[in-house]
């Protein structure tokens, strides 16, 4: 049997778990999206899809430049931004310190538990409806959308990571002169911490998903606003500009999260 | 700085569960530490040694009986009893000088004590160098190091010891040995350290409480009196391996009764 150092790089890559180099990666990486778009360049150039289906790459591009140069494309992604962090600020401000006293404290689980995990399988589109009688259209209506999507799911994520917290650390830390009272600021919650901002970080991510949702209805701007309003008239290309917009931000975000991270819990891994 | 306070259990009961799952870990055991003593508990894996530590340090509720530590009862956990763990339990969001002078800040003591403190002690450890280092970045042997200058640094008037060299190498194992019984000599503390590991109980040790097999009682306390400090090969003497044969015959008629 040859060493693994003699064979090819391409079959090292097949060796399961083993690093490889990271042009390899970027190389893997583009090769994927570079189908995706040569295949939709072949569909629509190719005249197999018929344009008002699928727009041709060319379309879309053109349809960014002008929708970037009158300011459409700004004022839309604006106005979903600002619908999607005020839910998710607001949802997580609470839901962080609520999931970490949750998990720490068996009384407020017992208390909690029944109804999160009763809340957290309904659809959050059920409750549009519910929302628009209460609350009326408008942003607030939009960002509680986001709020009921994210909120009941940071919860329970939160509360298993104070959870997992090893019990030994806590006991280290009584036998070190700390007050019961004081567990969840001086251990669990920089315990945590990197954990949470794992879990900040995906459900931030769910927050852009439930983001058309809350544009369904009664929103006069905003990206799905853009994208409803897109499809009444044919336009395929403006729905695939909003789509790759609500992408480019989650990326964003989640980018964001994951320097947030590194900068404020350096110690982790 | 340095205090040192006397360990009595009396008659200390433990059970666990309820009903017909009910498990006695503890049956009854008492035993006596002296000020400044090192004393080490041996004992078959499962017989209740490091419950009768986790109650000492108030880290669970006993069932019956008494313990006092320099004739305060045990209420609950508090900074008078300092306990070095198995498992590593630094702080990771915390450098190893922020480890060490965590007990000192939670007493609220100022800066240029707590800072003289985390010198002393690392210093004492031979982990100077690593001030600035998270504890993810040190070996096993180097973080049980820190977490014993972390419990000194804290000035407890007795220092628990729960197996806590039982997940390093032989080699690191015996390097900490020689560490910890020289730190100790400074320190001038109390401590009661756990181990199944017959050589280092010895090594160690001023008495070793020989513990039998669940549920937990002392069965035998032999008195070591081999001159300080210990060199390596006083585990070949004679005495030596004659102490060591008794001891693991005590745990091995244990084995044979369960």
């Amino acid at each position: 049997m040859p060493q693994l150092a003699e064979k090819s790089p391409l079959l090292l890559a097949f060796v399961p778990y083993r690093a490889i180099p990271l042009g390899l990666a970027i190389a893997l990486g583009a090769a994927v999206w570079a189908l995706v778009i040569g295949g939709w360049m072949g569909l629509t150039y190719g005249g197999h899809v018929p344009a008002m289906f699928l727009p041709p790459p060319g379309k879309v591009v053109a349809t960014a430049a002008r929708l970037i140069a009158d300011g459409t494309l700004a004022k839309h992604t604006l106005a979903s931004a600002q619908v999607v962090l005020i839910g998710f600020i607001l949802s997580s401000v609470v839901a962080v310190p609520v999931g970490l006293y949750m998990g720490t404290y068996k009384a407020v689980q017992a208390a909690l538990d029944p109804l999160v995990n009763f809340i957290r399988y309904l659809p959050v589109t059920s409750f549009v409806p519910l929302f628009i009688l209460w609350i009326g259209i408008g942003l607030n209506e939009r960002v509680s959308v986001i709020i009921f999507g994210t909120f009941f799911q940071q919860l329970v994520m939160i509360a298993d990571a104070a959870r997992n917290v090893p019990r030994d650390l806590v006991n280290a830390a009584y036998t070190l002169g700390t007050k019961r009272s004081a567990t969840v600021r001086h251990i669990v919650f920089p315990a945590t911490l990197p954990a949470v901002l794992d879990i900040l970080r995906v459900t931030v991510g769910w927050a852009w998903t439930y983001l058309v949702v809350a544009e369904l209805v009664a929103a006069k701007s905003g990206l799905g606003y853009m994208s409803l309003n897109a499809m009444r008239g044919f336009q395929v290309d403006i729905i695939f500009l909003a789509i790759a917009m609500i992408g480019i931000l989650g990326l964003i975000t989640d980018q964001g999260f994951r320097l947030l991270r590194r900068l404020v819990a350096p110690w982790a891994a | 700085m340095t205090s040192s306070a006397d360990i009595t259990v009396t008659d200390v009961t433990l059970r666990y569960g309820s009903g017909a799952k009910t498990v006695l870990a503890l049956d009854g055991l008492s035993l006596d530490v002296r000020p400044n003593e090192f004393a080490v508990i041996v004992g078959p894996s499962g017989c209740g040694k490091s419950s009768l530590l986790y109650l000492i340090a108030g880290l669970e509720d006993l069932t019956g009986g008494t313990i006092t530590v320099g004739g305060q009862p045990v209420a609950g956990p508090g900074p008078d009893r300092g306990m070095v763990f198995q498992s590593y339990t630094l702080f990771p969001w915390l450098t190893v000088a922020q480890n060490v002078e965590y007990g000192p800040r939670r007493r609220g003591l100022a800066e240029d004590d707590r800072k003289q403190l985390v010198d002393h002690y690392l210093t004492e450890v031979g982990l100077a160098a690593f001030a600035n280092h998270y504890p993810a970045q040190l070996s096993g042997g180097m973080k049980q190091r820190v977490a014993i200058a972390r419990a000194l640094a804290n000035d407890p008037a007795v220092l628990l010891m729960d197996e806590p060299f039982g997940a390093l190498d032989s080699q690191t194992r015996h390097t900490m040995q020689r560490l910890l019984l020289r730190v100790w000599d400074h320190a001038k503390k109390t401590v009661l350290f756990v181990t199944h590991d017959i050589e280092e109980a010895i090594l160690l040790a001023d008495r070793v409480f020989v513990m039998s097999g669940r549920p937990g009682q002392i069965r035998k306390v032999l008195t070591v009196d081999f001159a300080r400090p210990r060199v390596g090969d006083i585990v070949l003497d004679p005495a030596f391996i004659a102490m060591k044969r008794d001891i693991m015959g005590l745990l091995r008629s244990d084995e044979d009764e369960a």
